[in-house]
Formats: structure tokens, C-alpha cells, sequence
């Protein structure tokens, strides 16, 4: 079984982002990591290719070279091999970023699944998926939180709002984004870092695939701060007190 | 005048209250004519309501070969379709799931850019405000492309009446095949919650909440108000509240009228998910936590006091 995998490297969720300049954030000392939800899609893919006993799992990314650090942590979390198309737009838009996603793909084999993340921490963009699966004319659910595969279906489950879930049914070869829920990541072990140390990352410049970054491609026009409140207004008195002036202030203010 | 399709969601064949913000952006400064979609057959219901808030033109959306609805391949083929025949400068959505899904395969069938979960537009600077870094910046980006795709967050932008006249048609694509994916089944939900990002007011429990069955506090509380109920991410990673109820980072990001946190100690990533909140909220019995630094309204107390209080100063409030 031929498992792809897109990881995109980002700045951990726990790191405050420093805006530089208009539209720009500082790497300086950042940690970057795989993006969470792709982790999700990881650890199903490496499930199932060790369910089917055999195959491979190809962690796919494409970022700077610093990049390759995030997908040791992917390579240790059971994936085969890594490929890397290079680039140092750190807003790639997500039209591009699938095209040469699946460049890479093609270049490489043929697949039998595609996991992703449903959106990335960074960009938000949430549409990748989607992109990747019409390149390959294949069959995409996103946002997936149950999946089975068996004899070329795949019936994934998504949730769709207060809890409802919708079960979605698809041959395979298809493209899944995944979510919270999918499954419970594993967390390397010490042999599984230092192995993953040893194995293989292809790099490739995005004209070797045959992909046009255009040079209009600039990322945002600005990047500004969400407002930081400055500090509660604390209600005074015993909690029946505290409360009453809780629900006024909010009468007054029209938001009750 | 530019033309704005918008994709309107329907339960039960009544059109949500999410939708009304929806049209108010999609009408922009009244500089757009706005063009609404309905999947279900209550066309006529939902132009009397739509054209409150500015829509001149509802649409029963179909596909020849079947319905409609049995794949979001399907709705997004026919939108494709819709975006020629109705001559859409703009095709707009909701930022929920549904309409993430939808959109997310129309952008890919035309190739086009797509901007989603969106705050704001302004269509004379041909630029959109979005959430970056998840939730901690802001990032205003080009809107690009022949046709302009994008969804809105729920409740992100407030509805404005605008009284229209509205026609009503229907489009019915010509599209024979099938999706490629297939819906089998919806598993309503056992509970019959309110969806979080589509709530006004949300109140959530932290891990101090300490049992599943203790959210039902705050479930009585919610009842109140019409509002919906969350958890923090360390409360559902405590097994006392399932994944569809996470607020923040990995969960789910809202922007409620009123949001008040129970036992939340504030951390980046639960802010990340709630800080474009009109009005927080926190009760909390540590008068140090940090989220008392960064929300409007506190209260220092023990979450199982203060909540039945709160309950009840609400009841009597709305009886008054």
C-alpha cells in the first residue's frame, strides 16, 4: 500500500507570532512543528499500512529547508521516507502549494490514499484537500474524524454541527483531510528519533517538478495583532451581588 | 451592479439565523446584488425572509441527474454552474462546516482562489480580513480571481434589515453523473446541541468542571439564554466532554455576541479560538488566573456557585 502524506511546517501553537514590519513574522528563535491535524492523518496513514502489512507511508512537505527538521519528527512517528520540494515563501498560497504537492506525488508513485490535515495552524487556508484531490481526480472528504478502509471504500465521518456527524462514502484511491478524533498520534520513542535520523528526504526545487511560483505571490497585505483586551472589569461583592451586576453591565451594554 | 451568489443553509427547510449576517456582507455598502441559493425546496419561505436583509433573488438550486443533496460534490458542481449562468462577480458561504466542505471542492472545480472562514470584505479595496496564526493575528489579503470565493465566520459580521423586493426561480444544472463521494447516512446528534460556532452566546467549562455529568450546570444555564455550551480543550482531553464541544486551538474557533468562561484558565490557545468574541466573560475561583488580563467582565468565585446563581439571576431578569 502506497501511503501519501502532505505535513506542512509550522510555528508551534503554543509560540507567540511577532508581526515584523506590514506583513511579515519573525522566525528569529521560533519552533516550528508538524501542523497538528496533520499528525492526525499520519498516524492513519502508518496504521494502515501496517494493517495491510506491507507498503509504504511518504511524508510529503513543501517549505524551506528548515523543514526538514519538522518532518524528522513526521519520519519518527513511522513514516518511510520524506520528500521536500523546496521553497522560502512562507505564505505559499494554497493553489501553488497543492500544485506542487501533487508534482511531488506523481513524481514519486502511484497512491493509494493521500492524508492531510483539514486546514493548516498558519494560513487557515482549509482548501488544500480539496485541490490536491481534483489534481488527482480523486475522491476527497475533509474534516474526518472516523475512517474505514476496505476492498477500494473508504466511509469516513465528519462532525457537521452540535454534534450531528455525516458518514461520507468514496472508492479509493482518495484524498482525506483529518481532524481531531481520527485517532490518538503516537508519541516517538527514543530508537524511532534516532531511525528516523537515518532515513531518506529527496529534496527538489519546484522547477524540477515542473511548478511556477509566481512571483506575485506576496502573502498577505497586512498582518496586525488581534486586540488584546486590557483587563477585566471585576464584579465586587458576594456571589449573589457579584452576578446581579454581571447581568446589569450586560443588560446596559445590549449584550443580553 | 457586481452580483454576489450566496449559499444560504437550510434545516428542516427554515433558513438558519446565520444566514442574515451572511446577505448583510454579501450586500456590502448596498453596492451588490445579491443572489440566494437554497438546496431545499422552501424557495418562496426563504426569499420572504432573505429579502428582510437584501436578497432580490432566491434560487432552488438542483442537478438534472438527481438530488442534490446526496453529495457535496453536486452542490459544488452546480454552483460552478450557477456562477455562469447568473453572472456571479462574488459566490459567498457560510464558514461552517458545510459550507467549508462545499466551497472547498467549488474552488477546486474552477481553479480558482478561495478565501475562507472570513471576518470582514470590503469589495471597493478588493481586500478580505481573515484569521492567521490561528486566532492570533489578523491578516488582511487581496481578494483575487474573475469570480471571488469566499466564506464568512458565523456571526462575524451582524445583520442589517434591508427590505428588498425578491423574486424567486429555480436553476437546475446540467449535470448527469454522480458525485464522487457519497452521503450515507447523518447521525443526528444524541443530545440535540446547539452547534457552538452558529451560538450567540456560549458558555464554557474547564477542567475544574470534573465529571461529565457536571456540564449539565452549565447546560441549564445555557437553556436561559439560547446559548450553546463549550469546553476547554483540558476538559475534553480529561474524557468530561466530547471533541465536537472543544473552544480553541485543535477545536473549534467562534465569535459569539457573549462568551462566558467557567473555570478557564486562559491559555494562548483557548484565547485563539474565542478572543473575536464580542464580550468575555470569566468566573473563576483563582482571582490570579491570567484570562481575568485579558477579558471584559470577571468574577472571582467558585465556578459550582456562582453558575446556579447566575442561572437563576437570569431567570429573573427575563421574567421581569
Amino acid at each position: 500500500m502506497q501511503v501519501y502524506v502532505c505535513v506542512k511546517h509550522v510555528p508551534d501553537t503554543a509560540a507567540n507570532i511577532k508581526i515584523k514590519g506590514e506583513n511579515d513574522y519573525d522566525t528569529t528563535g521560533l519552533k516550528f512543528v508538524v501542523n497538528p491535524y496533520d499528525e492526525y492523518g499520519l498516524e492513519e496513514a502508518v496504521r494502515l499500512v501496517e494493517k495491510a502489512g506491507k507498503g509504504e507511508v511518504v511524508i510529503v512537505t513543501v517549505g524551506p529547508a528548515q523543514a526538514a527538521t519538522t518532518m524528522r519528527s513526521a519520519l519518527a512517528m513511522g513514516a518511510t521516507r520524506g520528500i521536500l520540494v523546496k521553497t522560502d515563501d512562507k505564505f505559499l498560497d494554497s493553489r501553488t502549494a497543492s500544485k506542487a504537492l501533487k508534482a511531488a506525488i506523481e513524481n514519486d508513485g502511484a497512491p493509494d490514499m493521500i492524508f492531510t490535515g483539514k486546514t493548516s495552524v498558519d494560513t487557515e487556508g482549509s482548501q488544500v484537500p480539496y485541490r490536491v484531490a481534483k489534481a488527482f481526480d480523486f475522491p476527497v472528504a475533509n474534516e474526518i474524524s472516523a475512517l474505514e478502509v476496505k476492498n477500494e471504500t473508504a466511509t469516513a465521518e465528519r462532525e457537521i454541527g452540535g454534534g450531528a456527524r455525516e458518514v461520507l462514502e468514496m472508492s479509493t484511491p482518495c484524498v482525506i483531510g483529518a481532524t481531531k478524533g481520527l485517532n490518538e498520534p503516537r508519541y516517538p520513542k527514543f530508537p524511532d528519533i534516532m531511525k528516523a535520523k537515518k532515513k531518506e528526504i529527496k529534496e527538489f526545487e519546484p522547477g524540477d517538478l515542473g511548478v511556477d511560483i509566481p512571483a506575485s505571490n506576496k502573502g498577505p497585505l497586512k498582518l496586525e495583532p488581534v486586540p488584546e483586551r486590557s483587563g477585566a472589569k471585576m464584579m465586587q461583592g458576594n456571589v449573589r451581588e457579584s452576578v446581579e451586576e454581571l447581568v446589569q453591565t450586560l443588560k446596559d451594554n445590549k449584550i443580553l | 451592479m457586481p452580483k454576489t451568489g450566496v449559499l444560504i443553509e437550510t434545516e428542516n427547510g427554515a433558513v438558519k439565523n446565520i444566514n442574515y449576517g451572511l446577505i448583510t456582507a454579501a450586500l456590502g455598502n448596498r453596492e451588490n446584488e445579491v443572489v440566494a441559493f437554497v438546496t431545499q425546496d422552501c424557495a418562496a419561505k426563504a426569499a420572504e425572509e432573505l429579502s428582510a436583509y437584501g436578497a432580490s433573488r432566491v434560487v432552488r438550486l438542483g442537478v438534472a441527474g438527481g438530488d442534490i443533496n446526496s453529495s457535496p460534490d453536486l452542490c459544488a458542481k452546480a454552483l460552478a454552474a450557477a456562477i455562469e449562468e447568473f453572472d456571479l462577480k462574488y459566490m459567498a458561504g457560510l464558514a461552517t462546516a458545510p459550507g467549508r466542505d462545499v466551497f472547498g471542492r467549488l474552488c477546486a472545480i474552477l481553479d480558482a482562489p478561495y478565501v475562507s472562514d472570513i471576518q470582514s470584505i470590503d469589495y471597493g479595496a478588493g481586500t478580505a480580513v481573515k484569521s492567521h496564526f490561528s486566532g492570533k493575528t489578523m491578516a488582511t489579503v487581496k481578494l483575487e480571481g474573475s469570480v471571488v470565493l469566499f466564506t464568512l465566520r458565523p456571526n462575524a459580521v451582524d445583520p442589517v434589515e434591508n427590505r428588498v423586493d425578491s423574486e424567486t426561480a429555480e436553476f437546475t444544472a446540467d449535470i448527469s453523473e454522480g458525485g464522487k463521494v457519497t452521503v450515507k447516512e447523518i447521525k443526528a446528534s444524541q443530545q440535540g446541541r446547539m452547534e457552538l460556532t452558529e451560538a450567540p452566546v456560549i458558555i464554557t467549562g474547564g477542567r475544574p468542571i470534573g465529571a461529565p455529568e457536571n456540564y449539565k450546570m452549565l447546560e441549564e444555564c445555557a437553556e436561559v439564554i439560547g446559548a450553546a455550551v463549550g469546553a476547554s480543550r483540558a476538559s475534553v482531553d480529561a474524557g468530561f466532554a466530547p471533541h465536537s464541544m472543544q473552544v480553541g486551538q485543535t477545536g473549534k474557533t467562534v465569535s459569539p455576541n457573549l462568551y462566558i468562561a467557567c473555570g478557564v484558565s486562559g491559555a494562548v490557545q483557548h484565547f485563539a479560538g474565542m478572543k473575536t468574541s464580542k464580550v468575555i466573560v470569566a468566573i473563576n475561583n483563582d482571582k490570579d488566573a491570567p484570562i481575568f488580563e485579558k477579558c471584559d467582565y470577571g468574577i472571582v468565585g467558585d465556578m459550582f456557585e456562582v453558575v446556579p446563581v447566575l442561572t437563576e439571576v437570569l431567570r429573573e431578569f427575563k421574567d421581569k
